[in-house]
């Protein structure tokens, strides 16, 4: 293996728990913006308490992924980050305006944040922006599969800067994304209520089968959006020698993940679903696979010099022996009691 | 305004609006762990509650800095793609040892603001030591990456100007890097405890007696006095390395134009970029050459020696530098001040005193924002210097003044929250307590 495709494996790697840690929190934004009924304050509550410890280092995931796409494939970043500047400078807008706006909530003790209108607002900030993140970031994975055309001699980047993202399939890239996170959230915060709130999590359960659907019919529109749009995703998903064994795992995941919700085995069903959302990660980028930006970059002609790579997958590896057991004791810490006993944020 | 414009107000600002958060974000936890560790050693429960507050204004300014922070790694493509491309490669071991260096951080703090009755009193404490030694590691690795920019070593290029091989380790550890991280931390306690100890002061004032302000006003004013007094030391490392290695950026802090030898020290006045020539200076004889060589004969190289299209803009550049060397002896000043009283037994809550430090609050941060400019319209125009013009590294996107406004006004947005957030919510101290 050489080492930029061990780095481009690990940038994968870094975006499927990227994926599965920070796009639930985003998910959970998206239910707090519809929390609904009798018991919207609890249902807010829920998802304030499932993300408030973990979400900014759920967050470093894709700082990790940008760092590593500059530091190692630094033309893939200019030409991305010089076509795609309007999706990109949206996604941070919406990234600066949830995380501080939950920061900025938990100021506010739980009575205040469910009665005082100021903390309602910033509620509400919290929860549109975290749409804006899963949608942009959707669409801008969608254009580097779309294709950026880039002059490999001179580095210089041919766009308009529109035409390769304001197109049907990053958008229903976006769609998608959007329906992923929702539908993780769903079931993480589902499992999470079980013992002790049944109500609530039976609500989490029904919304997880409804997203369900939503996710299987924007998958459906983004694949035929990739017809015409993104032939490489077409021809990708279709072709290449995993293409087959791993749309079936991937379809195995989906349905017992539903079927796992439908009996109420809520954390045999997470794992499913965690399962479902990692595989059409990695299928989308061995779709995307030898290309990092469509059609002229792929990974090994847009790798930093050897070196580099070399020096960066040591530091990997030396942070790794440090962040892991960092990381581990965090979770054990948290996530060891399910959620729902009301962890207290400096009152 | 033009787009390059447009994208060094955006890169400025964001920088600028930034750099207060990451500042806080080293400095709190060293006044959150002291507080902790005092409850820990003396079992006063003022002291925790001090951590407790002090933890809560930090979650909000760590979280603001971590979305400022992570919008800047995107900004630096998003402006700048053509550094980007070059740079990324070269400085690539700082950003990756910084991007574990935040994770840690995220991760200790989360620990930290969450987990006081889900960990054990000692752990918990070390959670917060972890936060500090991580974020200060942070900036560490991020300073490097700006050393770099300053004194580029560590690559070769071909022919052609393509990159042709690269030592990660020399690049990160440049001439400037050392100064620099010193410089910079030293700052940030300064101007955190300065800050902090300003805002109790204020609050003293109106509440006089209030044991909770006096106690934070002890911890602040002593971690920002101590800092403050050390700061002039690292200072005088950070100008002799700019004298040796970027003569242009220091005649442009200086004002000083011709070459020659025994160059006084320009205190104030106004450089004329026209007539090049700096007004209404008062100077010290011989200053200059010794403060930047060791010797009162030493040779400065002027401005004149420099075509004009490679000089930094000098007027911004030398105020700047006033600014904040008048802000760093003012602090120094006030600093000892305090340590007179305190080893006198006189009261440090005398109101003329906490006037003077409510009025010394904002001082720390101003010299940082100075500080910063010096370094980065010092170093114009280059982006790496005598390496890439910033003016062949800006984006070919158009309209670039769109998205600076709108940062602009978004950071504008969150800064007004956070400033009556931590008025109304933070530093006022609980009934109890009063």
């Amino acid at each position: 293996m050489t080492p930029e495709l061990a780095i481009a494996g690990v940038m994968l790697v870094a975006l499927v728990i990227y994926t599965l840690s920070a796009g639930a929190d985003f998910g959970g934004g998206a239910w707090t913006l519809l929390a609904s009924g009798k018991r919207a304050e609890d249902q807010r509550q829920l998802v304030d308490d499932a993300i408030g410890p973990i979400w900014e280092a759920n967050h470093v995931w894709l700082i990790l992924v940008v760092v590593l796409l500059f530091v190692c494939f630094p033309g893939a970043f200019a030409a991305a980050s010089t076509a795609l500047h309007v999706p990109l400078s949206v996604m941070l807008i919406g990234i600066v305006l949830r995380g501080s706006a939950f920061a900025f909530l938990h100021v506010y003790t739980h009575e205040e944040q469910a009665h005082d209108p100021v903390p309602r607002r910033f509620s509400r900030v919290f929860a549109v922006a975290s749409l804006i993140t899963p949608v942009t970031l959707g669409v801008t994975l969608g254009a580097l599969s779309t294709g950026i055309r880039v002059d490999t001699a001179t580095g210089l980047v041919q766009t308009d800067f529109i035409s390769e993202w304001l197109a049907p399939f990053p958008f229903a890239a976006g769609l998608f994304t959007l329906c992923l996170f929702a539908f993780l959230a769903a079931v993480y915060l589902a499992y999470e209520a079980q013992d002790t709130d049944p109500e609530l999590s039976e609500i989490f359960r029904r919304r997880a089968l409804i997203s369900a659907a939503l996710v299987f019919v924007t998958a459906l529109l983004a694949f035929l959006a990739a017809l015409r749009g993104a032939p490489i995703i077409h021809t990708g998903l279709r072709a290449s020698a995993f293409a087959l064994p791993l749309h079936l795992a991937t379809g195995v995941a989906a349905v017992l993940a539903i079927a796992l919700l439908w009996r109420r085995r809520l954390q045999a069903a997470r794992l499913a679903a965690m399962a479902q959302v990692a595989l059409i990660v990695v299928g989308w980028a061995l779709a995307q696979y030898p290309y990092l930006v469509f059609p002229d970059l792929t990974i090994a002609g847009a790798a930093a010099p050897r070196p580099v790579l070399v020096a960066v997958l040591v530091a990997l590896a030396v942070g790794a022996v440090v962040l892991v057991p960092a990381l581990v004791y965090l979770l054990v810490i948290f996530k060891r009691h399910r959620v729902g006993q009301r962890v207290d944020a400096g009152h | 305004m033009t787009d390059l414009l447009a994208a060094r107000s955006q890169m400025a600002m964001s920088l600028a609006f930034h750099i207060i958060f990451a500042v806080v974000g080293m400095g709190m936890p060293l006044l959150m762990t002291l507080a902790e560790r005092r409850f820990l050693r003396r079992g006063d429960p003022l002291d925790r509650l001090l951590a407790r507050r002090w933890a809560s204004g930090t979650a909000i300014m760590f979280a603001v800095g971590a979305v400022s922070g992570t919008a800047l790694s995107f900004e630096l493509g998003l402006l700048w793609p053509k550094f980007m491309a070059f740079a990324g490669p070269i400085v690539g071991m700082p950003f990756s040892l910084e991007g574990f260096a935040f994770f840690l951080e995220a991760i200790f703090l989360g620990i930290y603001l969450y987990g006081w009755d889900r960990v054990s009193p000692r752990a918990h404490w070390l959670a917060g030591v972890m936060v500090l030694l991580s974020g200060t590691a942070s900036a560490a690795f991020v300073l490097c990456a700006n050393a770099w920019m300053n004194t580029p070593r560590g690559y070769t290029l071909a022919a052609d100007g393509s990159l042709l091989s690269v030592d990660p380790f020399a690049a990160m550890w440049t001439p400037a890097a050392l100064p620099e991280i010193l410089h910079m931390t030293f700052a940030a306690f300064a101007s955190v405890g300065f800050a902090v100890a300003g805002i109790h002061a204020f609050m003293l004032l109106r509440r006089p007696g209030a044991a909770f302000h006096r106690r934070a006003l002890g911890l602040a004013l002593a971690v920002g006095g101590v800092f403050a007094c050390l700061q002039p030391l690292t200072g005088d490392l950070a100008a002799k390395h700019v004298a040796e290695h970027q003569p242009v950026k220091l005649a442009a802090m200086e004002g000083h134009w011709d070459t020659k030898r025994c160059v006084g020290l320009s205190l104030g006045g106004w450089p004329d970029e026209e007539a090049e020539v700096t007004r209404w200076s008062v100077e010290i004889p011989c200053g200059l050459s010794f403060l930047a060589f060791g010797d009162p004969g030493a040779e400065v190289k002027g401005l004149k020696d420099v075509p004009r299209a490679d000089r930094p803009p000098v007027a911004i550049t030398h105020v700047a530098f006033q600014i904040m060397v008048a802000c760093g002896m003012a602090m120094l000043a006030v600093s000892a001040l305090a340590a007179y009283r305190r080893l006198r037994g006189l009261d440090l809550a005398a109101p003329w005193f906490l006037r003077l430090l409510v009025l010394s609050a904002p001082l720390g941060i101003i010299a940082i924002e100075a500080g910063w400019t010096v370094t980065e319209v010092g170093r114009q125009p280059w982006v790496v210097q005598d390496v890439l013009r910033t003016a062949d590294a800006v984006t070919p996107m158009p309209h670039l003044v769109v998205p600076f406004v709108t940062f602009t006004l978004l950071y504008l947005v969150l800064g007004v929250t956070v400033i009556v957030l931590l008025t109304r919510k933070v530093f006022t101290a609980p009934e109890e307590f009063e």
